[in-house]
């Protein structure tokens, strides 16, 4: 007999049963070119936990996730798939660039820091706002608006950087460096200056905005009157529209709101490690943010554990891709797909065993699972 | 003569609720049986069981005295079990003919096939008296013409059993007396019946035997010439049911609702609503009666602020809302109007909310607090939502628990509790009853009497003429988007409403 799953085990213990399935089946394929699996996963936690510099690395990529998976967490409340992440990220840090360039002659340091922060956010909420006001009042399909604004993105930063923005003087498509002190401290030097030693990372104070933001996404959705309504309307726009509000207004609001997140992102990338602009530095991380979001069901406790889970994967994969001859990069990226399909595409698979062996420990009836079977009952009566 | 459906310890568990306990039923060969329940009793199951929508735990179905097994309707059809769904199964670009044949072509060449069934259809509506115009577009027709093609396709498929689920829904009176004099034809050629209801005089009017279920079980087999819509009543809920309805005369006081010649046409500039204009007093209840889909829904979403109408004016205690300056939701709220939608499931709650976030839908601001009501607290959600529950009887009492798992009674008295709390003096009120089971109904009667009562204006559509009849002061009948006629219900009878819902004036 089934039973539906209570919530804890439901973002808890499923997630886990699928990513040590991904793990399986990774586990077979490097014994099947002839490695330890067992090794492997070794190298891969302390590459991403205990070696030097390992955990400021992971926290680092975890940092860009938790953006652009809050991005994509925050639209699917309304029911909106942004698929959009990686453009907003681009032109986020695009703005950046704008304000940087054009202010830091003349600016002191930190007060363009504090200006590019919400510059980042409204940059990547445009890019958010039109597809969104797309969707809403016309009735363009969001999921493919966002995808060509993407293009869209990717094309306008090759113009500029090869064009207007490219340093002079040189050869790759980047910006000139930002002046000296424009960037966010990075946590190594923060701590090293304070008398604690810690190895180098890129580990920068954008991972204190991305708790802050985990947070206010949180209060948001669950806590103030915008969110509910932005809920209501991911679950039925006509019961907004009864409520006396106006879905095509908090599709809207909600595009940008999820556009700032992924725009919030480039603050990692271009003010906290590059310190200039330069091409893709997104380099996946909008799309790996659907994944994210997909594994964290949109809750940013689950999108936090998530973010931990791909910046670990990626930074053990490197050294992974550094230990071992036979484990390539493209194999590395092959864990993090199948990673991606068992706790995205697959996440359902095992609900069904799962709810059986739940059925089998709890024969109590409760009030709740009585309710809602006769529900169901009632619905086809 | 073996029985036509004889069906022995039939049991259907869902999770932990027994859908079907045990359930026997034999219908004899050319009956008209009728099954009555509430919600929830198991008829559905039941039903779906015999049809093969659903396979039994345990338990013996045979058909005229022969075991039978199947495992899909597909079976179900070749073994002369034919369905007419409440919610028609028909394809609307498609002729009546392509209707029919759907599924059953004869030839791989289709004109052929479609001769051939035109040849059968001939014989089957000559025979039983059901005529329809085989070649007209099946969304052209009206749904008493609908459900015609419906049967005729079972027919066509050789049914000699017909199960009928709700089928008098979406009829006028008069449509509904229509159907009866077909199923008793089709009963005279010995076409076996199950008729699916939950309004008792059609049980009374028109079966032969009927079977009440409770809760999963089989209650009571009776004859029907031997039993009183009373006696079946209790039988359902398992305790005395007072059938007749509290309406009483009341004082009517000052006109609260006036509706000037309000139009509505959709974007093919077909007119959807045509020169509605009526007034509304304090402590009146005016029903809006229609077959579904006359304009009563339309009406109802442009007084309430959700469809802007194209021309025409709303006035609440003399605030006039012209088309040309239409008011939002919210604005009409703010006017102390109250709206309890006639799409519970769509419009009126968010099912995967928890029940307390429902309670709160419209009404955001009561519950928020905090810089400019930007931050909504989900302890006063609760405290508010558990102070409705506990005043309106809703059950389980858990302001936590999500609105699907509620049944539709108990969803709908939240709905109610949320409007009615607003104090509004206005109170616009959609199939207040629509899959609530008998228990709740005459509790939200009683409420809707009581808001009158306290001089609320109060404007109800429903589908049910029944629940129309006894609850207004007077009646709104409505056809083809234009109001028929007023009736007050001193003048009211159902042969005279049931003539101006069919147009004739």
């Amino acid at each position: 007999m089934r039973r539906p799953l209570p919530a804890w085990v439901d973002i808890s213990i499923m997630p886990l049963i699928n990513i040590a399935a991904a793990f399986v089946v990774s586990g077979i394929i490097i014994a099947l070119i002839g490695e330890n699996p067992l090794t492997a996963l070794t190298i891969m936690v302390k590459g991403a936990f205990v070696y030097k510099g390992a955990l400021g690395y992971t926290l680092y990529y975890t940092t860009n996730f938790i953006f652009t998976g809050l991005a994509v967490a925050v639209a699917f409340h309304a029911m909106l798939f942004n698929i959009g992440g990686e453009g907003q990220a681009m032109i986020g840090g695009l703005g950046i660039g704008f304000v940087v360039l054009g202010l830091d002659p003349i600016l002191p340091p930190l007060l363009i820091v504090l200006l590019a922060i919400p510059v980042a956010a409204i940059f990547g909420a445009i890019w958010g706002i039109i597809p969104g006001w797309l969707q809403a009042r016309r009735g363009s399909h969001i999921v493919i608006t966002t995808i060509m604004f993407n293009f869209i993105a990717s094309s306008i930063m090759v113009w500029l950087l090869a064009g207007m923005l490219m340093a002079p003087g040189q050869m790759s498509p980047e910006t000139r460096h930002f002046a000296e002190g424009v960037s966010l401290a990075q946590i190594h030097h923060i701590a090293n200056a304070l008398g604690w030693p810690m190895a180098r990372s890129p580990l920068n104070l954008s991972f204190g905005i991305a708790i802050i933001a985990l947070v206010a996404v949180w209060v948001l959705i669950w806590r103030t009157r915008l969110g509910y309504i932005i809920r209501a309307t991911g679950h039925s726009e006509k019961a907004v529209i009864y409520a006396g509000h106006d879905p095509s207004r908090i599709i809207i609001i909600t595009m940008a709101i999820s556009g700032g997140l992924a725009g919030l992102m480039a603050l990692n990338e271009i003010l906290g490690v590059q310190e200039r602009v330069i091409l893709n530095f997104t380099a996946g991380y909008g799309f790996t943010g659907i994944a994210v979001a997909l594994m964290g069901r949109n809750h940013p406790f689950g999108i936090l554990l998530a973010s931990l889970l791909f910046g670990a994967l990626y930074q053990g994969g490197a050294e992974l891709d550094f230990e071992f001859q036979t484990i390539t990069k493209e194999m590395v990226l092959m864990i993090q797909g199948l990673i991606i399909l068992f706790s995205g595409a697959l996440a359902l698979m095992f609900v069904p065993t799962a709810e059986r062996i739940y059925g089998l420990f709890s024969a109590q009836d409760t009030a709740a699972s009585d309710q809602s079977r006769s529900g169901k009952d009632s619905q086809n009566g | 003569m073996p029985f036509a459906i004889s069906m022995s310890g039939i049991c259907k568990r869902f999770g932990s609720v027994q859908a079907n306990d045990a359930i026997d039923l034999n219908i004899a060969s050319g009956d008209i049986h009728g099954i009555v329940g509430e919600n929830g009793a198991g008829k559905s199951t039941l039903v779906s069981i015999l049809y093969g929508f659903y396979k039994a735990d345990s338990g013996q179905i045979e058909i005229s005295g022969t075991p039978y097994t199947h495992n899909s309707p597909a079976d179900s059809i070749a073994a002369g079990i034919g369905m007419v769904h409440q919610h028609f199964m028909l394809v609307p670009n498609f002729t009546v003919l392509e209707n029919i044949i759907l599924g059953h072509e004869s030839d791989r060449d289709l004109t052929r096939s479609i001769e051939h069934a035109r040849h059968m259809l001939m014989n089957l509506a000559h025979q039983y008296g059901l005529v329809v115009d085989l070649d007209a577009e099946v969304g052209d027709l009206p749904v008493s013409l609908q459900q015609r093609v419906e049967i005729l396709k079972a027919l066509y498929r050789n049914a000699k059993i017909l199960i009928l689920d709700e089928p008098t829904g979406v009829l006028t009176p008069q449509e509904t007396e229509q159907l009866f004099d077909i199923l008793r034809s089709l009963k005279e050629q010995g076409v076996t019946i199950l008729l699916i209801t939950h309004k008792l005089r059609e049980i009374m009017a028109v079966t032969d035997c009927v079977s009440v279920m409770r809760g999963g079980r089989m209650i009571a087999h009776l004859n029907t010439a031997e039993t009183t819509p009373e006696e079946l009543a209790e039988l359902m809920v398992g305790r005395p049911v007072q059938v007749q309805k509290q309406w009483h005369q009341t004082q009517k006081g000052e006109a609260i609702v006036k509706v000037e010649n309000i139009h509505l046409s959709n974007a093919d500039n077909q007119n959807l609503l045509s020169d509605i204009s009526f007034t509304v007093h304090a402590g009146e209840i005016v029903g809006v009666a229609g077959v579904a889909g006359n304009g009563q829904s339309e009406l109802l979403n442009i007084l309430a602020g959700i469809t802007a109408p194209s021309a025409g004016a709303i006035t609440y205690h003399g605030h006039r809302i012209a088309a040309e300056n239409p008011a939002n939701a919210q604005t009409i709220k703010a006017l102390g109007v109250a709206h309890v939608p006639e799409d519970r499931h769509a419009s009126g709650i968010v099912l995967p909310f928890s029940a307390a976030e429902n309670a709160a839908l419209g009404y955001e601001d009561d519950v928020s607090h905090g810089y400019k009501n930007m931050f909504i607290s989900p302890q006063q959600l609760n405290a508010r939502c558990a102070d409705l529950m506990q005043e309106f009887d809703v059950r389980p009492q858990h302001p936590e628990l999500t609105s699907s798992l509620f049944s539709g009674g108990n969803q709908q008295k939240l709905v109610l509790a949320r409007e009615m709390s607003a104090s509004p003096s206005v109170l616009l009120v959609g199939q207040p009853t629509r899959g609530v089971d008998i228990g709740a109904i005459e509790f939200i009667h009683q409420q809707l009497i009581n808001m009158r009562d306290s001089g609320c204006a109060i404007i109800l559509v429903s589908v049910e003429l029944d629940e129309i009849m006894s609850l207004s002061d007077r009646i709104m009948v409505m056809n083809n988007g234009q109001i028929m006629g007023m009736v007050n219900k001193s003048d009211a009878s159902v042969k005279a409403i049931g003539l101006l819902m069919a147009g004739v004036q």
